[in-house]
């Protein structure tokens, strides 16, 4: 009998080989270049999870416990490496499961692809077991969606899903493939997509807009920076980092531009945001000219919009022509994309230092300094602080880790004080704000970036949404290190309970299992702190593991993070207590 | 910013989840999509959406880009009814005993320029081609006669300016 992998050696020896939808499938994975997805079998995809069997050898499977788990670890490994993620699920409840994470990377811009197994093509429309209408579902949170209904498409598709995903600005795509289309063979042949037609995903950097851009940038007296992700995903860091330091511009980031230039850098003033730092966002009402590069202007950011840097001269460098005058109106946009517009950029700006508008960020950063900070990261009080955690895990990696954090005070609180040296290194759901984010997408992560220290930091509320994933950590023996802060509440809603509904903690109270014996069920190293006295010896243990390991941190129940902006208030009116 | 009526034209690949899509952009704002038209182009294997809206430029800006952004989406354009040629249609089905019966009926027949497709010995069928004013004026006029029944298309458009969609295609297939 022929063995299987005979019959794949005669097969690549043709180049127009006929082979089931199915098989041709993961052919074009192989084509694409991945080597690992993730993914939950079912009826409608099994033909697919068959050919997955034959060809392991090649191209790994990673079986999460739940498809948002698959969605979200797909994320985070694209997160971490700058390629397309790759998550598989059945039909129906197989299907509607990944929703969150489509979501979560178009509005995060995070290119993966989805392949849904689909009901054959005649039952289509019949409400037939496990039919939902995953393309109609999924239009408004992917950047494109298709159905393959004939396995002939299926080569087309895929390629163009692929190149759709990680070009001009990166989303998410689903392709919907029938179970009939996977069965059905097909002459194979593999060309990889490198245009189409109508969709134009890099637009030319006008040499004019730049002359402007460049003139504003020499002659401003106060002007300032903002970056975001569109430099990490523009893979523009040195150009950036360039740029700051030949014209000395402050230059603070957004949550997903962090990393993108290393956190001591002295041009880098801090973060912008709702619980950003105090003069990155006061300043953005006194500076002159704003610069934004690669960001788009969320309302997490700019805080109530009529008065936000309504006196400065604005110039937007973003590869996205949608969000050029979406939320602020501008007077240059620089349309492209990031490396290609700044590196055009650079030789027109002149170089100068700033050094009197630094010191007004050098004093707002001391003020902050005495008025959250130091409280945060040096506290007085026994209760531990979530700061303070962060700044042991700073030290026990050298500021080197990938930061994967959840969503809530820890998320604010990682973004606020977690130090970075490389880009890439810090994950989290910006746009969406997903809990259950963070424990799959630390695993994507890992397994993206072997060699780096991978910390999750979740709170015990999102923690509990994607628990199940402590199983897929297990079985491949990936070896994240989990720090769940663990406050007895979900704190960031309980924080504006206290703040804005005078503390009526309608739900936000949590009583807890024993995280420790969880962990521990599911064969992890597990470790709970409790004592200031022990954390960074129990940090550091964790941080030389060289297996998975999950740290319990009990911190104060009710602590708030500051500085904040008021939803709807103006950067200005941020608060530091 | 003031209201306005801005027609917005969508060159687009044939392609079936496009009009879903489209239609989401509009929802997700709550701007009303006033009158559709789907058809095809001037170019082969492009189709065209007509989408009539009431609302501020700065919206119908922002719809636009965001319909452009769309992968199958060649190019999107908004313009003011003075920037456009536009025409809609409708049908009147009428009893054709008030034909003869009301002599006035023919008079607004005949004022209207409204043709009509069909008679038989129950009902009656007028096409008017118009704009919407003179559609409006057609239907109060006929109304106290009684209207069978009564349909009128999305508004259809061509532009003063040049599209050049053509050289735009071009460029893009290089
Ligand atoms: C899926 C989802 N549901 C609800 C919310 C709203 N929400 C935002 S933060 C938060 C509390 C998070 O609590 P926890 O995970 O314990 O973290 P903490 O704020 O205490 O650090 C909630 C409920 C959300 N962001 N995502």
């Amino acid at each position: 009998m022929e063995t299987l992998k005979d019959k794949k050696m005669k097969k690549s020896a043709d180049t127009r080989m006929k082979i089931s939808g199915a098989e041709a499938i993961i052919h074009c994975l192989l084509a694409e270049g991945v080597d690992l997805i993730y993914g939950y079998p079912g009826g409608a995809i099994m033909p697919v999870y068959d050919e997955l069997y034959k060809f392991q050898d090649q191209l790994t499977h990673v079986l999460t416990r739940h498809e948002q788990g698959a969605a979200h670890a797909a994320q985070g490994y694209a997160r971490a490496t700058g390629k397309v993620g790759v998550a598989m699920a059945t039909s129906g409840p197989g299907a509607t499961n990944l929703v969150t994470g489509l979501a979560d990377a178009q509005i995060d811009s995070t290119p993966m692809v989805c392949i849904t197994g689909q009901v054959p093509r005649h039952l289509l429309g019949s409400d037939a077991f496990q039919e939902t209408d995953i393309i109609g579902i999924s239009t408004p949170v992917t950047k494109w969606n298709y159905q393959v209904t004939k396995a002939s498409e299926i080569p087309e598709i895929m390629a163009k899903a692929f190149y759709i995903a990680k070009s001009g600005r990166p989303g998410p795509v689903l392709v919907d493939i029938t179970k009939n289309a996977q069965f059905d063979e097909l002459e194979f042949e593999y060309k990889p997509c490198t245009q189409v037609r109508s969709y134009q995903p890099y637009p030319k950097p006008d040499m004019a807009d730049l002359q402007e851009a460049a003139a504003l940038i020499n002659t401003a007296k106060k002007p300032y920076i903002v970056y975001g992700q569109g430099v990490i995903l523009g893979k523009a860091e040195e150009e950036l980092k360039a740029l700051v330091e030949k014209s000395g511009i402050p230059a603070a980031w957004t949550i997903l531009g962090l990393s993108a230039m290393e956190t001591d850098h002295p041009l880098n003033v801090g973060m912008v945001g709702m619980h950003g730092n105090y003069g990155p966002n006061v300043l953005t009402n006194e500076c002159d000219l704003l610069v934004a590069i690669g960001m788009r202007f969320d309302d997490r950011v700019t805080g109530d919009l009529d008065t936000y840097a309504k006196q400065a001269k604005i110039i937007h460098f973003e590869i996205d022509p949608a969000e050029i005058n979406k939320n602020v109106k501008v007077d240059v946009a620089v349309l492209g994309n990031a490396k290609e517009s700044l590196k055009l950029l650079l030789p027109l700006i002149k170089e100068n230092k700033h050094e009197a508008w630094h010191s007004e960020f050098k004093k707002k950063q001391e003020e902050e300094y005495e008025a959250v900070i130091k409280a945060d990261l040096y506290p007085q009080k026994p209760g531990l602080t979530m700061g303070e955690v962060i700044g042991s895990i700073n030290k026990a990696s050298g500021d080197n880790a990938v930061i994967v954090s959840d969503v809530g005070q820890h998320q604010m609180i990682a973004c606020r004080y977690a130090r970075f040296t490389q880009t890439k290194s810090n994950i989290t759901s910006g746009g969406l704000g997903t809990m259950g984010f963070a424990l799959p997408a630390a695993i994507g992560a890992k397994m993206g970036a072997e060699d780096r220290e991978v910390v999750a930091i979740i709170g015990d509320g999102g923690y509990q949404m994607n628990i199940q994933e402590l199983a897929t950590i297990f079985q491949n023996k990936t070896a994240v290190k989990i720090v769940v802060l663990n406050n007895e509440h979900l704190g960031m809603v309980r924080q504006w309970q206290e703040l804005f509904f005078e503390k009526r903690y309608a739900s936000t109270v949590m009583t807890n299992p024993d995280f420790v014996k969880i962990a521990e069920g599911y064969h992890l190293k597990a470790r709970r702190v409790e004592e200031r006295s022990e954390l960074d010896e129990a940090v550091k243990e964790m941080m030389n593991s060289k297996e998975p390991y999950f740290l319990e941190v009990r911190v104060e129940k009710e602590d708030n993070v500051f500085p904040m902006i008021p939803s709807g208030a103006s950067v200005s009116d941020i608060r530091l207590k | 910013m003031e209201k306005k009526w801005f027609t917005i034209s969508v060159y687009s690949e044939n392609n079936v989840g496009l009009l879903n899509r489209i239609s989401g952009i509009f929802l997700k704002r709550h701007i009303n999509i006033e009158s559709l038209n789907v058809s095809k182009s001037e170019i082969e294997g492009v189709s065209k959406f007509t989408v009539v809206v009431f609302t501020t430029e700065d919206w119908t800006r922002k719809i636009v880009m965001q319909i452009e952004k769309q992968i199958e989406v060649i190019k999107a354009f908004y313009h003011t009814d003075e920037e456009t040629i536009y025409q809609e249609s409708a049908l009147f089905k009428i009893g054709s005993h008030l034909l003869f019966d009301e002599r006035q009926i023919q008079n607004i027949i005949k004022d209207s320029h409204a043709q009509i497709v069909t008679v038989s010995r129950e009902f009656f069928v007028l096409a008017k081609t118009g704009k919407r004013e003179e559609i409006e004026e057609m239907y109060r006029l006929l109304k106290p006669y009684g209207i069978m029944q009564f349909v009128r298309s999305g508004r259809i458009t061509v532009t003063k300016a040049e599209m050049k969609i053509s050289s735009l295609l071009a460029a893009m297939e290089k």
